[in-house]
């Protein structure tokens, strides 16, 4: 559920040169693009779609570095 | 408990041997290189004949299994002899590290770790390339493998000491499809490689480097690739060790401009008792920005060794690390430059003067490249977009 709102953010602001959809879950985003300007919008339209608030120790390359990680993360800061 | 005092007196008797050595041998070439833009091989045949190039590696493989920061101390030694020879002992040390800390399971690198302890190999990296500039997260060449061996060409506008290195560490794309940010590490041997320059390096200072540019051609085994991500071996290792080892030796630099202004102010002191010298006033300002200088150093490299300590891999991920490791960086760069120029008001004509014995020319110029090897504007750049991605900072 989580991964299918991710995916529609990565589309709207990864700026990747692939159709987000065409990466799988585990695929790693840096290596297929991504920047660190393009993490940072992503990490605030995260916070906003979801109305979270990532902590420091989320706050790393991991965290932003796959959707499958980035679904973990949000299921996670939502069950607290 | 005996063998640690041990180990400390160990080190306390390799860190007067190198202050031996920059007396009496790294000092007196230093205004040699710097003139020439020659390669300093007098100290480096000296390291060599000492294991100096091996003191990072492990006991276990025959090295002298030193800490990081036991290696910074041995840069700010060197960094008050010859900033040079000390710069390419630190990049040497990044190298080793980078080996250590992310190859141990590699038989091939365990077995060249070996080598090196027994053959004090010197290496040197070539991360910059044509057409992408400093970015050290993006590449345009990549590694070409075919069965068990590989190919791999550059166009490497920067390879410090690249023609007296034994082995260059080259970073690539992982292959000729893979996206500028997807990298790899390869270890290219020199006697394999045809290195044709492309620059030549006669800058204002830090001119002992030898950082010519090279186009390189090289080919080996598939297993001098090393076997982690280059984006894992950045972050680790090779981000946060090169600003500790290069604050290190700055500090070494800075530290000696004010050894030879505070001479000149206690010679004006002796010749005139009954007036404390306005220059001391000067001194003492210098002195506070030499204090902050070594603080930053000190509090970046205590909590690194910390985190190697306790294995805290995810911390070194964490944006906020990188912050703070680049904040180390713009602020030692810009203090040196700031605390050079300042002993160059105190010690007078004779700090500015070539052939003066207290000459602060030399310090002057190399410490104008600290800002810029690897451009400070890129690096705030950097920062300004990871301020958002922190929340409390620490």
């Amino acid at each position: 559920m989580y991964a299918s709102t991710i995916r529609d953010i990565l589309t709207k602001h990864a700026r990747l040169p692939h159709d987000v959809n065409t990466l799988t879950l585990t695929d790693d985003l840096y290596d297929n693009g991504l920047t660190s300007l393009s993490t940072v919008n992503i990490m605030l339209a995260i916070e906003d779609a979801f109305d979270i608030e990532f902590p420091d120790t989320k706050l790393n390359r991991k965290t932003f570095s796959s959707i499958e990680s980035l679904v973990e993360t949000v299921t996670e800061l939502l069950n607290r | 408990m005996n063998t640690s005092i041990n180990a400390e007196q160990e080190f306390d008797m390799l860190l007067a041997h190198v202050q031996q050595l920059g007396r009496d041998l790294i000092r007196p070439i230093a205004i040699d290189v710097d003139r020439d833009a020659r390669f300093p091989k007098e100290a480096f045949d000296a390291f060599k004949s000492c294991k100096l190039l091996s003191v990072y590696v492990p006991k276990a493989m025959g090295g002298m299994g030193l800490s990081i920061t036991q290696v910074c101390k041995l840069c700010e030694i060197l960094g008050g002899y010859c900033a040079s020879t000390a710069m390419i002992f630190a990049m040497h040390q990044i190298q080793v590290a980078c080996i250590v800390h992310h190859c141990e399971g590699s038989d091939f690198f365990q077995n060249f770790l070996r080598d090196l302890v027994r053959e004090q190999y010197l290496l040197a990296s070539a991360t910059t390339e044509l057409g992408v500039g400093g970015d050290l997260r993006s590449s345009q060449c990549a590694v070409q493998v075919t069965g068990d061996s590989f190919m791999l060409e550059k166009q490497a506008p920067v390879i410090s000491y690249g023609a007296q290195a034994d082995f260059i560490l080259v970073t690539c794309r992982k292959n000729s499809d893979a996206m500028p940010s997807d990298q790899l590490q390869v270890l290219v041997d020199r006697r394999a490689a045809k290195l044709d320059p492309i620059s030549t390096w006669d800058t204002l200072g830090f001119r002992g480097t030898c950082s010519s540019g090279f186009h390189l051609q090289s080919s080996g085994h598939v297993q001098q690739i090393q076997p982690v991500p280059f984006a894992d071996i950045l972050a680790r290792t090779m981000h946060p060790v090169s600003h500790l080892v290069w604050g290190s030796l700055w500090l070494g630099l800075a530290q000696d401009a004010v050894a030879i202004a505070r001479g000149t102010v206690r010679a004006a002191a002796r010749k005139n008792p009954a007036t404390p010298p306005i220059s001391a006033l000067r001194l003492t300002e210098v002195d506070e920005q030499l204090y902050n200088m070594r603080a930053n150093v000190q509090m970046t490299l205590n909590d690194y060794q910390q985190k190697l300590l306790t294995n805290d891999s995810e911390a070194f991920e964490q944006f906020s690390y990188a912050l703070g490791v680049n904040n180390l960086k713009l602020c030692s760069s810009e203090l040196l430059v700031e605390i050079v120029s300042k002993t160059m008001m105190i010690v007078g004509i004779m700090g500015y003067k070539n052939d003066s014995p207290i000459s602060l020319g030399r310090h002057l110029r190399d410490a104008y490249g600290a800002a810029l090897m690897v451009n400070n504007d890129r690096i705030r750049n950097h920062n300004s977009t990871m301020q958002i991605m922190v929340r409390d900072g620490r």
